[in-house]
């Protein structure tokens, strides 16, 4: 069960993310609306923490706790970067969701998490089946 | 202590925390913190339909649907069993806005009922926020290549000038459907 440490970090993750009211619509309105620190709060000191942790790994070369090398890949440009990003915005704004919360709330009882789980899978499906004509 | 970890936690315990997971993942396996991928595997596991996009080795991404089931877990923990308030301690002025802007009278829960509950679905509300909105999180965060945790946490972390646009993405679309396109709905 290779896969179980996935699942433990995953919960610690998930409980973090319910704490915090980042998985709360009201919490994500509060934010496009600038009207208070937390969500920024959030995402500027995750960001400087991963920011600090991923020198760190690098510059001591560290590996992995199975003695693997860590391989960070660099995330390649395409129209796709801020069309789909713009897309996701306009969802992330309706939703109050990105995709991490949405389990989360499922998780919480939230019936309608369902749904747009459901809805984003069939998102995600499109956009696979569409891909080849889209604008990248 | 009990007491401290069943209130809302602050942005300065939370945020380092998520950050903290970038690491975690890279030293428990070599893995890049990302969430929306693990719709995509789904998609791939369940109906690949023969689309190239979708032909791939999804097992070989197995850790990415264990981390997504925890994440799920997590938000039963830390909603039914660590406690929770019954309405989430957000700004006035954001309160104030709401009921003028939206109609919205009630403010208990993770998301608004007038909005989110199933039984919208009989109007418009429930398919442009339940469906139109899950499904635009689907499609866009695929056609940009990750979604918060891909581009704006990880990618940033690792100065990915890629992911800045892919972020400044993010806030012009939810920029847009608050301040352009809900004054428009309601």
């Amino acid at each position: 069960m290779k896969n179980l440490k996935y699942l433990v970090l995953g919960v610690l993750f998930g409980i973090i993310l319910t704490k915090s009211e980042v998985v709360s619509w009201w919490r994500i309105q509060e934010m496009f609306r600038f009207q208070s620190f937390h969500m920024y709060g959030i995402i500027g000191s995750a960001i400087v923490v991963g920011l600090i942790s991923i020198q760190l790994i690098k510059r001591n070369r560290l590996k992995t706790i199975n003695g693997e090398e860590i391989t960070l890949a660099d995330k390649k440009y395409n129209h796709g970067t801020w069309i789909g990003g713009t897309i996701f915005g306009l969802g992330w704004a309706l939703t109050g969701a990105c995709p991490g919360p949405m389990f989360a709330q499922l998780g919480s009882g939230v019936a309608g998490a369902a749904v747009l789980i459901l809805a984003a899978l069939a998102g995600t499906w499109t956009y696979s089946a569409l891909r080849e004509k889209l604008p990248h | 202590m009990l007491e401290l970890l069943r209130q809302p936690w602050p942005w300065y315990v939370a945020g380092p925390l998520i950050g903290l997971t970038v690491p975690a993942l890279l030293l428990i396996g070599n893995k890049a913190l990302g969430i929306s991928s693990s719709l995509r595997h789904v998609c791939a596991a369940c109906v690949p339909a023969g689309i190239p996009f979708l032909t791939y080795n999804w097992r070989a991404e197995l850790w990415n649907l264990f981390f997504v089931l925890g994440i799920g877990i997590g938000g039963f923990i830390g909603y039914q069993l660590m406690g929770h308030a019954d309405t989430i301690a957000i700004s006035p002025e954001t309160v104030r806005d709401l009921k003028a802007q939206m109609h919205l009278t009630d403010f208990s829960g993770l998301l608004p009922k007038e909005l989110f509950a199933l039984e919208n679905l009989s109007n418009w509300k429930g398919w442009v926020f339940l469906v139109l909105g899950g499904f635009l999180v689907g499609f866009g965060t695929r056609y940009a290549g990750g979604c918060t945790s891909g581009h704006a946490i990880s990618g940033l972390s690792n100065l990915q000038w890629v992911s800045l646009v892919a972020v400044i993405g993010f806030f012009v679309g939810g920029l847009l459907m608050t301040w352009v396109f809900y004054p428009m709905m309601f």
